[in-house]
């Protein structure tokens, strides 16, 4: 085992994508300079600023140079710093990326990997502290991916990289300099697979990016009251393990699902469709979702604090579902 | 006409007679195939938003002509022309309008989406100056690849007041990319004519700080377009770029089939004889002794048999499976 954090471990992938292949290079604001926090750092010393290509504040046309280099034979890393800035881009991603595939009647392929980051908690205020997952889990064409731990946005960026389609990687700002322990040989993370991150019979929690490690505490909460809960976390939006969330859930008889994004609309909202159509005789109760309130995540300190989910929302959800609501709730 | 940065004097080729010949059966070809589509589209035959480029066809032809085959060229919303110039099969893109398999993109793209790798035509696009940033990609990958491709971006002149048209503008000539930007200016932005978009009249104008070259020529005189390209070309092709075309042209037709064009005033017959850009080189041709008339009939009845033969093609292709649906939304999964 070695020490890591989420950060460093986009770094190295990044390098050793690049070592390994010719085609890889990343796009983005100033990504030569390693980018606000160091993501690409180092990359444009040994590569060059050939492949490590600054450019100018641009979203728009930088995604459609990365889907042009990719319908090319490339394999460009586009980074779009804050997805927050992805709504510049999205005329690009969602109409030309997304389907360039498919309208050309599979001639084309647009192999490209947009990182960005997401999620508040720094006092961003409302333009730099979205989670805005589900508008691009809603577009047929691109894959999603939100890893929360530094293992996983490894394996996800490499087999990002690899996949003939674009993929969105979203990765949580709050996760980046987190010390993680992981193992030297660490095996791959396909796309599209879940981990069940807590094994427990009483009731299964989905969760997304940072709310995993808020559904861990949770947890560990509940199993000092009795209650053995089974954390699932998807790590792929789209395309979705639904069956590990079923197999689960076959299990346990209840299900909470719990996103840092507005819950309205959400992409807990898919999964709790979706599982409820896959076992809905498995279910005991309604299945709870933990997410934002329908508001502009607010600048003021204790503002946001109150504004974002966390822990003791995910557990107030477990308890409600076994009909066992929190003391004082 | 009036060159502002004039191009490096690099070498149009010479146009020698069949070259000639070959420009006025592109045109013709275009012309014939689209007044065709203009008639299927009246039957529900042809199926969509269909954009015709009657008028516009010396760009298409005077710029495809130079161009190989491994050359990407990119286009908008009005690009049957520009598909038919890069050398796409008349009766895949007939297909392909009629949303049946054997279309050039299975039935999937229709008029505004029209792809042929196989011949380099990288993609149409139903949003207005949406390839223009995708040009610059292909152009970058030519570039880190050390090849000489050059990229080709049609686009007509309303997509010059979109952000993404000058983001790429700003950002090919940062890069100093080999991309030519060909703009059709037709003086229309779908409904409404330039003056009602921008108080700058030529599209080079609005690039000159950029102090890209560029040129504005008659778009109608394909003579004109082929050797003002032809030396933009030429440049490129040495690694000098990006460069715009501006091509001043005339939209006989409506923004889409079924328009009715109230906003404008058609141009008298007499008047669009004069600039319809067939005419003008069958007359030049003649004239010079390029070709003569019988040549000319020629052309002209092998393009309608073209013609005709892909709308046979297309009427006895089958519409797509439905399996293609899902088939064909991930490069991993199924076909493709």
């Amino acid at each position: 085992m070695r020490e890591t954090t989420y950060l460093k471990e986009i770094n190295a992938t990044l390098f050793e994508a690049m070592r390994g292949d010719p085609r890889v290079l990343v796009i983005g604001e100033d990504v030569a300079e390693g980018g606000p926090y160091t993501a690409t750092a180092g990359l444009a010393e040994e590569f060059g600023t050939d492949r490590i290509r600054n450019t100018p504040i641009s979203e728009a046309a930088i995604c459609g140079v990365a889907i042009g280099a990719a319908q090319s034979g490339l394999r460009p890393v586009l980074e779009i710093m804050f997805i927050d800035f992805i709504t510049l881009a999205l005329d690009q991603l969602v109409n030309a990326a997304a389907k360039a595939h498919s309208m050309s009647g599979g001639q084309l392929r647009v192999p490209m990997v947009l990182r960005t980051q997401g999620g508040a908690g720094q006092r961003g205020a409302a333009q730099h502290s979205q989670s805005l997952e589900s508008w691009l889990a809603h577009v047929p064409g691109l894959k999603v991916v939100m890893p929360s731990r530094a293992v996983d946005v490894a394996g996800l960026l490499s087999s990002a990289i690899a996949d003939p389609n674009p993929v969105v990687v979203i990765e949580s700002k709050t996760l980046y300099f987190r010390r993680e322990r992981v193992p030297d040989e660490p095996e791959p993370v396909p796309i599209g697979r879940a981990r069940t991150v807590r094994e427990g019979g009483d009731v299964t929690i989905v969760a997304l990016s940072r709310l995993v490690g808020e559904a861990l505490a949770a947890a560990d909460r509940l199993a000092a009251e009795g209650i053995e809960a089974e954390v699932i976390d998807p790590r792929t939006l789209v395309p979705l393990d639904l069956e590990a969330v079923v197999e689960s859930v076959r299990r346990t008889n209840r299900l909470v699902v719990a996103h840092e994004a507005v819950a309205h609309g959400g992409f807990g909202a898919e999964i709790a469709a979706r599982v409820q159509a896959a076992a809905f005789d498995h279910l005991d109760a309604p299945i709870e979702r933990v997410g934002a309130p329908f508001a502009p995540v607010p600048f003021s300190p204790p503002l946001e604090d109150a504004y974002l989910p966390g822990s003791e929302d995910v557990y107030v959800a477990a308890r409600t579902t076994l009909g066992r609501p929190a003391a004082g709730s | 006409m009036s060159g502002r940065r004039q191009p490096p004097a690099g070498p149009a080729a010479e146009l020698d007679d069949g070259q000639a010949l070959a420009l006025l059966a592109t045109m013709r070809r275009i012309r014939l195939f689209e007044e065709r589509v203009a008639q299927l589209k009246r039957a529900d035959e042809v199926h969509g938003l269909i954009h015709l480029s009657i008028g516009q066809e010396a760009v298409a032809a005077g710029v495809c002509a130079q161009l190989r085959g491994d050359d990407p060229v990119y286009s908008g919303h009005r690009a049957h022309g520009h598909a038919i110039a890069k050398g796409a099969p008349l009766e895949r893109v007939m297909a392909e309008l009629m949303g049946r398999v054997d279309g050039l993109c299975s039935g999937l793209g229709g008029s505004m989406h029209l792809v042929d790798t196989e011949h380099g035509l990288l993609g149409a696009t139903g949003v207005v100056g949406g390839n223009v940033p995708i040009a610059l990609g292909s152009a970058l990958a030519a570039r880190l690849g050390d090849s000489d491709r050059v990229a080709v971006v049609f686009f007509g002149d309303g997509a010059v007041q979109a952000g993404h048209f000058n983001e790429s503008v700003n950002l090919a000539t940062l890069w100093g990319l080999s991309l030519i930007l060909v703009c059709e200016n037709n003086g229309f932005a779908e409904f409404t004519p330039r003056s009602a978009h921008t108080n700058i009249e030529r599209v080079s104008d609005v690039v000159a700080p950029y102090d890209l070259t560029r040129e504005t020529v008659d778009g109608n005189d394909v003579l004109a377009v082929r050797e003002a390209f032809g030396h933009l070309l030429a440049a490129a092709r040495a690694g000098r770029g990006p460069m715009l075309l501006e091509c001043l042209t005339h939209r006989v037709r409506g923004h889409y089939e079924g328009d009715p064009a109230r906003y404008r005033e058609a141009l008298a017959e007499e008047d669009w004889r004069e600039r319809d850009p067939i005419l003008r080189l069958e007359r030049h041709g003649v004239a010079a002794g390029w070709f003569d008339g019988d040549a000319v009939a020629a052309v002209e009845r092998d393009a309608g048999e073209a013609v005709s033969e892909a709308v046979r093609f297309a009427r006895q292709s089958p519409f797509p499976p439905a399996e293609l649906i899902a088939e064909l939304v991930y490069a991993d999964r199924g076909r493709g």
